[in-house]
């Protein structure tokens, strides 16, 4: 039998889906019977997948253009006359 | 870099000719990932100076090494690395900081305790603007210690592999899964102080 800390190590590769076909078959009938891993691995579960969702904010204005200005100075520097054929 | 008419082409023919010298398709792959990177500096600087310093230096670092890039892993996994690298770097810097500590901690196993089990009401993320989540989500990271604040923000938001992460922090395996597993549940038990079901408590447990 599974006890609750065994449930909890497993966890992570439980919700990855990275593991064997037995095990997963224990996990699944511990959380039938217990209530609180359940409740653990649903919110688990959910908290995973709201981070997932989460766009990145749009890169603020003044961040992008500072990057732009440093990196095409850096381009310039290492650009030989030869080898700035735009392609587009 | 200005023109956008790249925005179709495939990854890996941009890295190839931004390697033969041609800046707009370098551009091209900057903005596809100048986001996440910035995104990514943030969670792991936890400092908006640091992490636009970050995102520069990422850039900057890949455009000089992009020979060294071997294709053999996708490039914005490459980024990451180097990202996470200056990231770290800039942590270790801010050392005189106590709070922050990229040493090993002993393993006590007291932070995988569960305290707080209480069930989430339907689709809780629905109930708040998005500024509003966006609060709750980024001080919840906010509070976890470095290294699991970076295994947590490559595995889960960055979606890297294990490997990929364990690789990009210096770490083994085994080390990164318990460190995301930590990470994850107190992470958990944060927001579950905002979205639990109302009227819905705790069980005592363990």
């Amino acid at each position: 039998m599974l006890t609750c800390k065994d449930f909890l190590s497993e966890l992570s590769d439980y919700l990855d889906e990275k593991i064997d076909a037995e095990l997963r078959a224990k996990l699944e009938s511990h959380i039938t019977e217990c209530p609180n891993c359940w409740v653990i691995a649903d919110t688990t579960r959910k908290t995973i997948q709201i981070y997932k969702g989460m766009e990145p904010y749009p890169i603020p204005p003044d961040v992008e253009s500072r990057l732009m200005k440093a990196l095409e100075k850096k381009m310039a520097a290492k650009q030989k006359p030869a080898d700035s054929v735009r392609r587009t | 870099m200005a023109v956008s008419s790249l925005a179709g082409i495939d990854e890996s023919a941009l890295v190839v000719q931004a390697r033969d010298g041609d800046t707009i398709a370098f551009g091209e792959l900057v903005r596809r990932y100048e986001g996440k990177i910035f995104r990514l500096a943030q969670h792991v600087t936890q400092n908006r100076e640091d992490a636009e310093d970050v995102l520069q230096e990422t850039f900057m670092k890949a455009y000089e090494h992009l020979d060294q890039f071997k294709g053999d892993s996708k490039f914005y996994t490459w980024i990451v690395r180097i990202a996470v690298n200056q990231a770290l770097m800039k942590l270790r810097r801010r050392k005189t900081d106590k709070s922050v500590s990229l040493d090993e901690t002993i393993d006590t196993g007291e932070d995988t305790v569960v305290r707080e089990i209480a069930a989430w009401g339907e689709d809780p993320e629905q109930q708040l603007s998005r500024e509003e989540l966006g609060g709750i989500l980024d001080s919840a990271i906010q509070s976890l210690e470095p290294l699991y604040r970076s295994v947590f923000v490559l595995r889960d938001i960055e979606e890297l592999s294990t490997e990929e992460t364990a690789e990009a922090l210096g770490l083994s395996v085994p080390a990164v899964k318990s460190r995301l597993l930590r990470a994850r549940l107190q992470l958990r038990e944060k927001l579950t102080r905002f979205f639990k079901r109302k009227g819905d408590d705790a069980f005592a447990y363990m």
